[in-house]
């Protein structure tokens, strides 16, 4: 079972928690002006990588706040966990390096844009 | 009585002064008080425990501790009976009752041995094989005879009498193992003022030390474990877990500890403690110093009574003071086992001979036993075994120059014991569940851990580190390490006991199948793999021929690995044999996966106190008391506990729908609706908010006014509806249904964070805060103009969708004119701890119209004549608004809201998907069961095609007679046609029509 580190509350258990998929996929300002193509991939598809993969958690037992933690898809090391909006979400948009960082980071500079 | 003959005169961890009795396959025996089931049962003359899983053959016990294969116990009878235990860790205790397994009629005459005759259909992968036509077989004759045959022990039929428990902790340094590792380890740990946990499987701690006659610092190991327990006593921060089996390692050091806490005593007579607990540790740093397993050798015959672990006889006659024979044969591949022909000689065992593998011989213990006149035949392998049900002879022949076979005459050398060691396999179990990666060690022939993936290092024996001193040392540079690593300390590493010299042990010889006068598969003799699941080399080689080259595919289809001892004594032999048939190396033909538990671990202490009513939770509303008072059944949804039905007198559950369905369209019911979600939603953007997640217009509702609405996912498929209010200028009420409140919840928490963080809106769930009582029926208006004088309850003043503050019964209320029913319908919410009174006022001012209190399954028949969808029933996921024939609900003037983009996907916008109709069957009286397919014509060849299913199916009293709603492929397009219905036995013709049986104007709701 996972520690996630709540950027409001600290460290708890997984169960705490609920899942919230693949994070920074934006819904797109204008859908209609989408080709069908374009909304199936915003839709359906998700990059499943090998490696580090950015994902949304949300304290459902706890603060009830929707963050964003990066976590290695082979160790489940959690190198970052980082609010919705903070400075780190809008600067990293590139997947990370495989190698993940040796200790979990929490950022909290600036606060949602 | 424990016979003299099978005991030392002295010495041993046994209490002579305690004896112990017991009862085994019904005969009564004894023991001494710190004996285990097998060593009393060796000290009895006892060999034989069981029969073997598939041939039946006679086993006696291999082994002294957790991986044993043969010695499967079923211990107790009645409510506390428990299969598949090792007698090798039963704490024996006064009046145990226990028995052997899988033998029928008994274990001395088995009529499954005939197997062992056939055995030849028997081999690799035979269910496969000889079980698989015809397929008619297989349910009837095939499987019901392999079950009877094949079964392990027999699972308890009676509720469990004893109670368990979890705890929760969190520690610096989590050390699995007590030897001399795992102590120095915590010692180590513990002197840096680090929180430290030590648990080890066994009754005591000491591991390995309490069956050696070493020293450490000068006096007997055993003595040196005691002290040093003492002082890990004395740390404050140390905790201190014997019988606690560290059994799962999880992500981020999440481990689990079954911990045995009564098994030792005499059953119900224990105190009123929890039988086991399953300890949940958080550690910030393991240590593992899991010990290793001594290997069988795999030779012909090697699974006959009597035929033990070299170590498993050292311990039996070291720590239990037993002597499992009295003329031993010792065969082995490497020094260790020296050590135990030494101490069993000293202990006054005859050693009829050393049978050495390796060519050559060197070192001090083999110089030691030299000396003793021990007779040490090597380059030497047996080659055969007798007797039957215990070993009476071997058969040695001198092994040719490639190690593959034998040449000359035999030797037959008498003996009630064969003591093999074939090396030994780090316990790397816990080290690879963490994920970390091994690496096979060519030169000790085992695989040893190489990378860590988590915070844990190994330690000792489970890393192939052999020797006593280098054992300390590990162990105790390992705590200091953790120590450190968990903020403890500066990794001093604290002074190491002094130990005797030890000279570095002689090569290992791998013959991973000893060579015999037959090859392998030809002769008579089996050579065993995995005694548990009776594979033998020949099954190995049988399965790389016919292509299972895979360790994971040869373990499938041998089973070998499988069963309770998880191949601990079997694996590595196995995948030797493969990676040479294969002429590959070990390491290339790679190691199967271990995972949690390491050892079996009961249901009860994974459950804990979470069964019957605390296996999860149940809320109860406000008005439940009175619902019980008043005879209801109750229907769980979700956690809640709903009113189903209200009986009277002897009414069955139609009869009572239908009283209660006769009530409401005549007169007046009233429903407990406090389980529907109910959320808070506030803030200067909270019209423009539910305007993006609701498909139809929320901007300009009026305050005091009422809409039902329906969310979508961004799929554009409906995921949940209910009615929101708007109590203010950026104030509303939502509700949702009941079993998505909490799935609602986050979901809109999830918009407002993530996507649209510039809204002003704020989401608090009220659900519990009121409770709800729905009036509904012609007479609903009289009822509640009664209990609310001052509200005018004219249909001008107070219409459908509406709301309007009161005073109900005295008690402030919401009232919200919607209706589930169809009927004139006024649901009053007010402060849930008024709840109960307010619905007792309705009863009452109720009484003189006959207000009759329905359940939900009257409410699931009123809405369905009124066509109205339950999300759940009439959608799974895969279906839009229009599919139910909702258009009206889906704005075509808003530009954009949650799911509007994917209603113009070339699937959700075709006009053929599946839509909801309302079914009529021909015979009014037929009603279909919910979930049943439908087909377009009445008969013909399978397959016929499905064009839908039946959602919803009642008999409705109101209109006397059977009503369905159903999903049907281009069902819009079917009106007034004929489906079909095929129910096994019979086709069931259907008339499809609108969704809406009753009262389609809507004259009855705004009445
Ligand atoms: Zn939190």
């Amino acid at each position: 079972m996972l520690t996630i580190n709540c950027p409001w509350c600290g460290p708890r258990d997984e169960t705490e928690f609920g899942f919230g998929g693949e994070a920074h996929r934006t819904r797109p300002a204008d859908p209609s002006a989408l080709s069908d193509a374009e909304w199936a991939e915003f839709l359906f598809m998700r990059t499943n990588p090998k490696g580090l993969h950015r994902e949304r958690w949300v304290h459902s037992h706890g603060c009830r706040r929707w963050f964003n933690v990066e976590r290695h898809t082979v160790t489940n090391e959690i190198t970052r966990v980082y609010q919705m909006g903070s400075a780190s979400e809008a600067a990293e948009t590139a997947p990370a390096a495989e190698q993940a960082p040796a200790t979990a980071a929490i950022e909290k500079q600036g606060s949602r844009s | 009585m424990t016979k003299a003959e099978f005991r030392t005169p002295t010495g041993g961890r046994i209490d002579r002064g305690r004896p112990v009795n017991f009862t085994f396959n019904g005969k009564a025996l004894q023991g001494y008080a710190g004996d285990t089931l097998a060593s009393a049962l060796l000290a009895n003359g006892i060999h034989l425990v069981g029969r073997s899983f598939k041939y039946h053959r006679p086993r006696g016990i291999l082994s002294a501790g957790s991986e044993e294969p043969n010695a499967l116990i079923q211990l107790e009878r009645g409510n506390r009976t428990e299969p598949n235990l090792r007698a090798t860790q039963i704490e024996i205790y006064e009046g145990l009752v226990a028995s052997s397994q899988n033998a029928w009629p008994n274990v001395e005459t088995d009529v499954g041995s005939i197997n062992n005759v056939l055995s030849k259909i028997f081999v690799a992968g035979f269910y496969y094989k000889t079980f698989m036509h015809p397929q008619s077989f297989w349910m009837k004759v095939y499987e019901p005879v392999i079950r009877r045959a094949a079964g392990l022990g027999k699972a308890p039929v009676e509720p469990d009498p004893d109670f368990y428990d979890k705890m929760h902790i969190h520690c610096d340094v989590l050390v699995a193992g007590s030897g001399p590792a795992g102590l120095m380890a915590a010692l180590a740990a513990a002197k840096t003022g680090a929180r430290v946990v030590i648990a080890d499987e066994q009754n005591e701690f000491g591991g390995s030390l309490l069956a050696s006659r070493e020293t450490i610092d000068g006096k007997p190991a055993a003595d040196w474990v005691r002290d040093t327990v003492e002082e890990l006593k004395r740390f404050p921060e140390v905790r201190l877990l014997p019988r606690t089996t560290v059994t799962g390692y999880y992500d981020h050091n999440y481990l689990i500890m079954a911990e045995r806490r009564t098994d030792h005593l005499p059953r119900g007579l224990a105190p009123k403690v929890s039988r086991q607990r399953l300890w949940k540790v958080r550690a910030s740093q393991v240590v593992l110093a899991t010990g290793a397993h001594e290997r069988p050798l795999v030779f012909a015959d090697n699974d006959r009574p009597g035929v033990m672990l070299a170590d498993a006889a050292r311990t039996y006659a070291n720590r239990f003071g037993t002597l499992p024979g009295k003329r031993a044969v010792v065969l082995t591949n490497n020094d260790s086992a020296y050590q135990a022909a030494l101490d069993l000689a000293d202990a006054g065992v005859a050693i009829a001979a050393i049978v050495d593998l390796r060519t050559q011989l060197g070192g001090p213990l083999a110089a030691q036993a030299k000396q003793r006149g021990i007779r040490i035949l090597t380059n030497s392998a047996v080659t055969a075994t007798y007797g039957a049900k215990r070993v009476t002879g071997v058969d040695v022949m001198t092994i040719n120059g490639s190690g593959e076979s034998v040449i000359g005459a035999p030797t037959k050398i008498d003996c009630d014991l064969v003591l093999m060691s074939g090396g030994w396999n780090p316990a790397v179990h816990l080290f690879s569940q963490s994920t970390g990666k091994l690496r096979y060690d060519d030169a000790l022939a085992c695989f040893v851990p190489n990378v860590s993936m988590q915070a844990e290092r190994s330690a000792g024996a489970c890393k192939a580190t052999f020797t006593l001193a280098g054992c300390l040392a590990e162990g105790a540079a390992a705590g200091a390490e953790a120590a450190k690593a968990a903020g403890h300390g500066e990794g001093e590493v604290p002074a190491l006991p002094s130990v005797e010299r030890t000279e570095p042990q002689q090569p290992i010889r791998p013959l991973w199948v000893v060579p015999s006068t037959d090859l392998v598969g030809h002769g008579k003799a089996k050579h065993f793999v995995d005694f548990q699941n009776d594979v033998s080399a020949a099954d190995v080689l049988l399965a790389s021929r016919e292509g299972y080259q895979s360790v994971e595919h040869l373990k499938r289809y041998t089973t070998t690995g499988m069963g309770t001892d998880q191949g601990k004594t079997s694996n590595v032999n196995a995948l030797a044999i493969l990676a040479k048939s294969l002429a590959s190396p070990i390491p290339q033909v790679g190691t199967t996966t271990f995972r949690p538990p390491y050892t079996p671990t009961t249901y009860g202490v994974l459950a804990g106190r979470d069964v019957g009513e605390l296996a999860d939770p149940a809320r109860h509303t406000p008005m439940h008391s009175w619902h019980v008072a008043h005879n209801a059944l109750f229907e769980d949804v979700g956690q809640w506990k709903r009113p189903w039905y209200f009986p009277q007198g002897s009414e069955d559950l139609h009869a009572a729908v239908r009283r209660e369905c006769r009530a409401v369209r005549s007169s007046v019911g009233v429903l407990d609706a406090s389980t529907l979600g109910k959320i808070d939603i506030q803030g200067p953007d909270a019209a423009q908010f539910l305007n993006r997640v609701y498909t139809n217009a929320f901007l300009k509702l009026e305050i005091g006014k009422c809409r039902y609405g329906v969310m979508c996912k961004e799929d554009g498929m409906v995921m949940d509806d209910g009615v929101t209010t708007r109590l203010g200028p950026n104030h509303f009420l939502m509700t949702t249904t009941t079993g998505n409140a909490a799935k609602v919840l986050d979901w809109l928490e999830d918009y407002l964070q993530t996507e649209w963080p510039d809204l002003r809106v704020f989401l608090t769930s009220v659900t519990e805060h009121y409770a709800t009582a729905s009036i509904a029926g012609p007479k609903a208006r009289e009822v509640v103009a009664e209990l609310a004088p001052d509200l005018d309850m004219s249909a001008e003043a107070f219409p459908y969708m509406s709301y309007r503050e009161a005073v109900v019964a005295g008690v402030p209320a919401r009232i919200f004119r919607i209706s589930f029913t169809g009927e004139l319908s006024y649901e009053i919410n007010v402060p849930a701890y008024n709840g109960l009174y307010v619905w007792e006022q309705i009863m009452r001012v109720g009484a003189k119209h006959g207000i009759t209190p329905y359940g939900t399954e009257t409410m699931h028949v009123l809405r369905a004549e009124k066509g109205y969808i339950i999300v759940g029933q009439e959608t799974d996921a895969t279906v839009t608004p229009q599919d139910l024939g909702m258009g009206w609900v889906v704005s075509k003037q808003k530009p954009d809201f949650i799911g509007k983009r994917s209603f113009s996907r070339e699937d959700t916008s075709r006009s053929d998907r599946k839509q909801l109709v309302g079914l009529l069957t021909e015979d009014p009286n037929e009603v279909l069961p919910e979930g049943a397919q439908l087909t377009a014509t009445a008969d013909g060849h399978p397959p016929i095609p499905m064009i839908g299913h039946v959602t919803s199916s009642y008999y409705s009293e109101t209109l006397g007679r059977s009503i369905a709603l159903a999903l049907v492929k281009d069902g819009f397009q079917r009106m007034d046609q004929h489906i079909f219905a095929p129910l096994g036995g019979k086709t069931v013709k259907c008339a499809v029509t609108k969704p809406v049986f009753y009262d389609p104007e809507g004259v009855r709701l705004h009445g």
